[in-house]
């Protein structure tokens, strides 16, 4: 019974996780960029819902702004200091995103302070839950495991199944060749970024209603363990940031419940590491083959 | 027409002098109180930066890795300077070598023992596998808090980090880096960024220089971390987080990678730009995070680019356009000392 | 946000129970109350009495330095203590005469940042300094502000080594605080938990990245250990840590009778909510990190019936606490918090042994007037808002600890103790 309520838990984390993860595995996939400002995303994400609440909107509404705040935001960021490096040495953007990283949270700082506040996760879902034997669920666990499948498969069909699927993939395999066949490479891109902002928008919520407290910094830390969870699973796959941020998550619950909370963090990057090593890209990474 | 060369003797030895004249100026500055008293405390910082910068850039910039765990070795390093510093069994100048030493010492036997099995990785799995055992290594400090007295601090660590040491320790850092670079090893080195196959194919023994550059660079991020623990004198596991690795690579990629002249000036640039910036108070770091945006944007191959700074050619040229001159009014002397 | 709420005739009493109960906090030693004699609203007059020798007319400024982060991870306590100081010099200033200006350096939390914020503010003149914030960046400046005899008090660093040197033993006679010291605060908990409350076992839930979560968890354990209060559970979290129901739901499996979690209230807005979905249903005890749980907990009703320790509440009815707490709401626009009272106090202290040096006819940014400030500040005697306080041979304040339980989502006095 306890097992099955840590279970339930580390689930709900590692929704979480994967939400992010899927974010930050797009937008690799696409240009190979760590986008470290992907957690500060979501940090806005958290203030827009926790204001749009606190002013009284309806809860879907609230969710619909959060959402679209996100995509805006990560479109604009995408346009004003990504676009311009898009030839540049790949270091350099992954500066650039640090530096975006870095201004979102002062910029934060500066509007809302640097003091916690706290976020009214009661009127955006229900509280309350159901109980399956002797476990209680609560009903935020079970909307969280949801929306991150069903992320994952809308996902996957948009990827797979449409045009705007095909053109990603495309790009992501080689630019100059998709721009050879037509394809609008500067819009694709920045559909991915919107995508996966959307995605972090949603990844805002749920984190928001199970972790009621927002401040500046709280992106960092989040983006960091997504940032893993989507390596773990194979950076650039679906399916891989998933399964990578529900590992992330059962992991770290496991580790603290056989009584190891000290080392949380140093286990799971062992076994990253150890995952690594059999498995050199990750659990569904693509082997990438080597040319002269 | 043949160029005019320094002989690489007489450029050892105008490059030797310089450096001695360059650390006697420092000191006499840094003592006389010419600067203010926080001048001097960040000119002390900029130095171990500079030796955090130079040896992450001998990895990201000259192999071509991305390792994101650098502040990992240099917390291997200050705990095994400090701790060996606070047991006072030798006499101070002694105990400031021998410490430095051992810092390094230990610091690059970890680079070795992370270097074999993370440099089977590539990119950005490298990326994240040092970013892990970084992680690690601050988990490991926080939880053996018998030794390093964990989030605690370790405190009283004796200050030897005197501009004389630190900047001894840069000179000699940036000479081995860059000895090594002109080397056969580092054409080596230099080979496996360019492409690693055909590297390979060519008998370059890749695993063997990429770990021997893991190793070389985790030494001086060692004898950083040392320098580091020596100005504060207190320590803990929270100043090696992530964000420590991410602002040493900040300084290699603003310098231009591969740039030892750019690490220098990004080192310095960096740890003087927040200072600079203080009365801006509320604003600072939204101004500080705009312009690192906006230099990366205007130039991405950071500060310097590739260019290096070389006294020498910098001599050779203006005394090879003296001579030409000197030829051309009917001279037939060529430079040949 | 806090409601002040009932107990009134308690409350009324708490200015003359800190009073009286100075010396006895913190273990006995007696000091005789004469907060009325050095109430610094009489200060001024004392400045126009003194200077005999020298041209007291003449100093008319005093510069001196603020250090702390102001940004960064840390910056919450900063902006706080930087909030509670300026208000504290803004109102002394507005009383005319003697002029304090200050200088500031943000640290951001950093050891490193700190040292050269120190350098700085020495550079340009200052002959105090209050700061820094967290103890890590406090404990690297000491040694260099005893060395050029400047008079320091934080508000914040609870740090044991803080005002001793920890290798030998040494006071840093320079260095004063205004907040409790961590040892103080476990042990005062750990005697709670079984004198009041009546427990037998217990649970720690602490973050061993965190040194002054460190510091009251071993000194709760040992004073536990002397009481037979025995430790069925110890959880550790990350400082950054966001999901805490694994550890939680150990330590109900462990069933306490009380849950210690020397922690900050941003580790408790998410603990509490937490230890519901853990299913864990214990009475809750926390130190003065709990100051602002109850503005930044979601579900208050999660930490009911919780009991936390604190130097500073807003249930205090003297005149001094409300309007502190009116000028505060006033110029800043929320409750002050814990932080915020001891930088009030912080500065009042310094500003205090200022005045009586300027008094006794020493001239500001000389060495002596540095050394008549903290032979002041070692005499403090002095009423503020988080109680009266006076510097036992540590130069860490004696002063009372009150009591705050969480009833009805409110923080409730409970009582001192």
């Amino acid at each position: 019974m306890l097992f099955v309520s840590q279970l339930i838990n580390g689930l709900q984390l590692g929704s979480i996780y994967a939400l992010v993860a899927l974010g930050y595995s797009m937008v690799y996939g696409i240009i190979k960029l760590l986008n470290f400002a992907h957690g500060d995303i979501i940090m806005v994400g958290g203030y827009i819902a926790l204001f749009t609440l606190t002013f009284g909107q309806h809860p879907l509404i609230a969710a619909a702004l959060t959402v679209a705040g996100c995509t805006v935001l990560a479109i604009v960021i995408e346009k004003l200091a990504y676009t311009p490096l898009r030839f540049a040495p790949r270091l350099s953007l992954l500066i650039t995103a640090i530096g975006v990283s870095i201004l979102l949270q002062n910029l934060a700082q500066y509007f809302f302070s640097a003091t916690g506040r706290s976020f009214p996760g009661h009127l955006l879902l229900p509280q309350g839950g159901i109980a399956l034997g002797s476990v209680q669920v609560a009903y935020t666990s079970i909307i969280t495991i949801l929306t991150s499948l069903i992320s994952m498969v809308i996902l996957t069909i948009l990827v797979r199944r449409t045009r705007l699927g095909k053109a990603m993939r495309a790009v992501s395999e080689d630019q100059d060749a998709a721009r050879l066949m037509g394809i609008n490479v500067n819009s694709v891109i920045t559909f991915t970024f919107a995508v996966g902002a959307a995605l972090a928008g949603i990844g805002a919520l749920m984190y928001s209603v199970r972790y009621p407290l927002m401040f500046p910094t709280m992106g960092a830390m989040l983006g960091l363990k997504a940032f893993v969870a989507a390596v773990f699973g194979g950076i650039g796959s679906i399916p891989g940031a998933m399964l990578g941020g529900y590992a992330i998550g059962m992991l770290e619950v496991l580790v603290t419940a056989v009584g190891l909370s000290g080392w949380v963090d140093g286990v799971v990057f062992m076994v990253l590491i150890c995952v690594l090593m059999v498995r050199p890209t990750g659990i569904m990474g693509r082997s990438i083959m080597e040319k002269v | 027409m043949k160029a005019f060369t320094i002989p690489t003797p007489v450029r050892y030895g105008i490059n030797t002098a310089l450096l001695i004249l360059f650390l006697i100026a420092g000191n006499a500055i840094t003592q006389s109180g010419l600067l203010g008293r926080a001048q001097n405390a960040i000119i002390i910082q900029v130095g171990f930066f500079i030796i955090l910068a130079v040896s992450l850039n001998l990895v990201t910039g000259y192999l071509g890795q991305l390792p994101l765990g650098h502040a990992g070795f240099m917390a291997v390093g200050a705990y095994a300077g400090a701790l060996f510093w606070r047991a006072h069994i030798l006499p101070e100048t002694l105990s400031i070598v021998v410490g430095l030493l051992l810092a390094g010492v230990v610091a690059a036997l970890f680079g070795i023992l992370i270097g074999v099995p993370a440099l089977r990785l590539r990119g950005d799995y490298l990326a994240i596998i040092t970013l892990g055992f970084g992680e690690i290594i601050r988990v490991v400090l926080t939880n053996l808090d018998s030794i390093t007295y964990g989030a605690r601090g370790l405190l009283n660590i004796p200050r030897h980090s005197s501009f004389l040491v630190v900047y001894i320790c840069v000179i000699i850092s940036c000479a081995v880096i860059h000895t090594l670079m002109k080397s056969r090893h580092g054409r080596a080195i230099l080979s496996i960024r360019e492409n690693e196959i055909a590297a390979e194919s060519c008998g370059v023994k890749t695993t063997y220089y990429k770990v021997m550059a893991f190793a070389v660079s985790a030494f001086f991020a060692g004898i950083a971390g040392a320098l580091f623990a020596g100005n504060l004198g207190i320590l803990v596991p929270a100043n090696f987080d992530f964000m420590t690795s991410i602002n040493i690579l900040m300084i290699v990629v603003l310098g231009g990678l591969g740039s030892m002249f750019g690490s220098v000036v990004a080192a310095a640039v960096l740890t003087f730009l927040p200072f600079v910036l203080q009365p801006l108070a509320d604003y600072r770091m939204i101004i500080y995070s705009l312009m690192l945006i906006i230099v990366m944007i205007f130039k991405p191959s950071g500060l310097m680019g590739s260019y290096d700074f070389s006294l020498s050619r910098i001599l050779e040229k203006v005394i090879g356009k003296a001579l030409s001159l000197g030829r051309d009014k009917g001279g037939k002397n060529h430079g040949k000392a | 946000m806090l409601k002040r709420h009932g107990l009134f005739a308690r409350a009324a009493g708490i200015a003359l129970a800190a009073a009286l109960l100075a010396g006895c906090a913190a273990g006995g030693q007696d000091q005789a109350p004469q907060a009325a004699d050095t109430a610094p609203a009489q200060a001024p007059a004392a400045t126009e009495q003194g200077g005999g020798d020298a041209p007291a007319e003449a100093v008319d400024e005093v510069l001196i330095g603020l250090l702390g982060p102001w940004t960064g991870a840390v910056a919450q306590f900063g902006v706080a203590k930087r909030n509670g100081a300026m208000l504290y010099i803004d109102q002394f200033n507005a009383r005319g005469g003697l002029q304090i200006r200050t200088v500031d350096f943000d640290e951001e939390g950093d050891p490193a940042n700190a040292i050269v914020g120190y350098h700085w503010l020495f550079d340009q003149g200052i002959n105090a300094l209050i700061g820094s914030v967290t103890s890590a960046p406090t404990m690297a400046v000491v040694p260099e502000a005893f060395a050029d005899n400047m008079p320091m008090i934080t508000a914040t660093s609870t740090h044991a080594n803080v005002t001793v040197d920890a290798a030998t033993g040494n006071v840093w006679t320079n260095m004063f605080r205004s907040c409790f010291i961590d040892p103080f605060q476990g042990t005062k908990m750990a005697e709670f938990a079984v004198e009041v409350l009546g427990a037998q076992t217990a649970a720690i839930l602490f973050s061993n990245e965190i040194d002054y979560s460190i510091g009251l968890t071993d000194a709760f354990t040992v004073r536990a250990g002397e009481l037979g209060l025995e430790i069925v559970a110890v959880e550790v979290f990350a400082n950054e840590a966001m999901d805490y129901v694994g550890q939680l739901t150990n330590i109900a499996a462990a069933n306490p009778d009380v849950l210690f979690i020397p922690a900050y209230h941003q580790h408790i807005a998410l603990i509490g909510p937490q230890s519901v979905a853990a299913g864990l249903d214990t009475v809750m005890l926390g130190a003065d990190g709990w100051g602002a749980a109850l503005e930044a907990i979601a579900d208050p009703s999660s930490i009911e019936g919780s009991f936390y320790l604190t130097g500073f509440t807003v249930e205090d009815e003297s005149p001094l606490v409300q309007n502190f707490i009116n000028d505060f709401v006033a110029e800043f626009g929320h409750q002050p918090n814990m932080f915020a009272a001891q930088a009030y106090d912080a500065a009042m202290i310094l500003i205090n042994a200022i005045e009586m040096a300027l008094a006794d006819g020493f001239v500001p940014d000389t060495d002596e007037f540095k050394s008549s400030i903290i032979a002041h500040m070692a005499a403090t005697d002095i009423q503020g808002v988080t109680g009266h306080i006076t510097f036992d041979q540590y130069n860490n304040p004696q002063k009372t600890a009150f009591i705050i339980q969480i009833v009805d989502g409110e923080a409730r006095f409970w009582g001192t103790f």
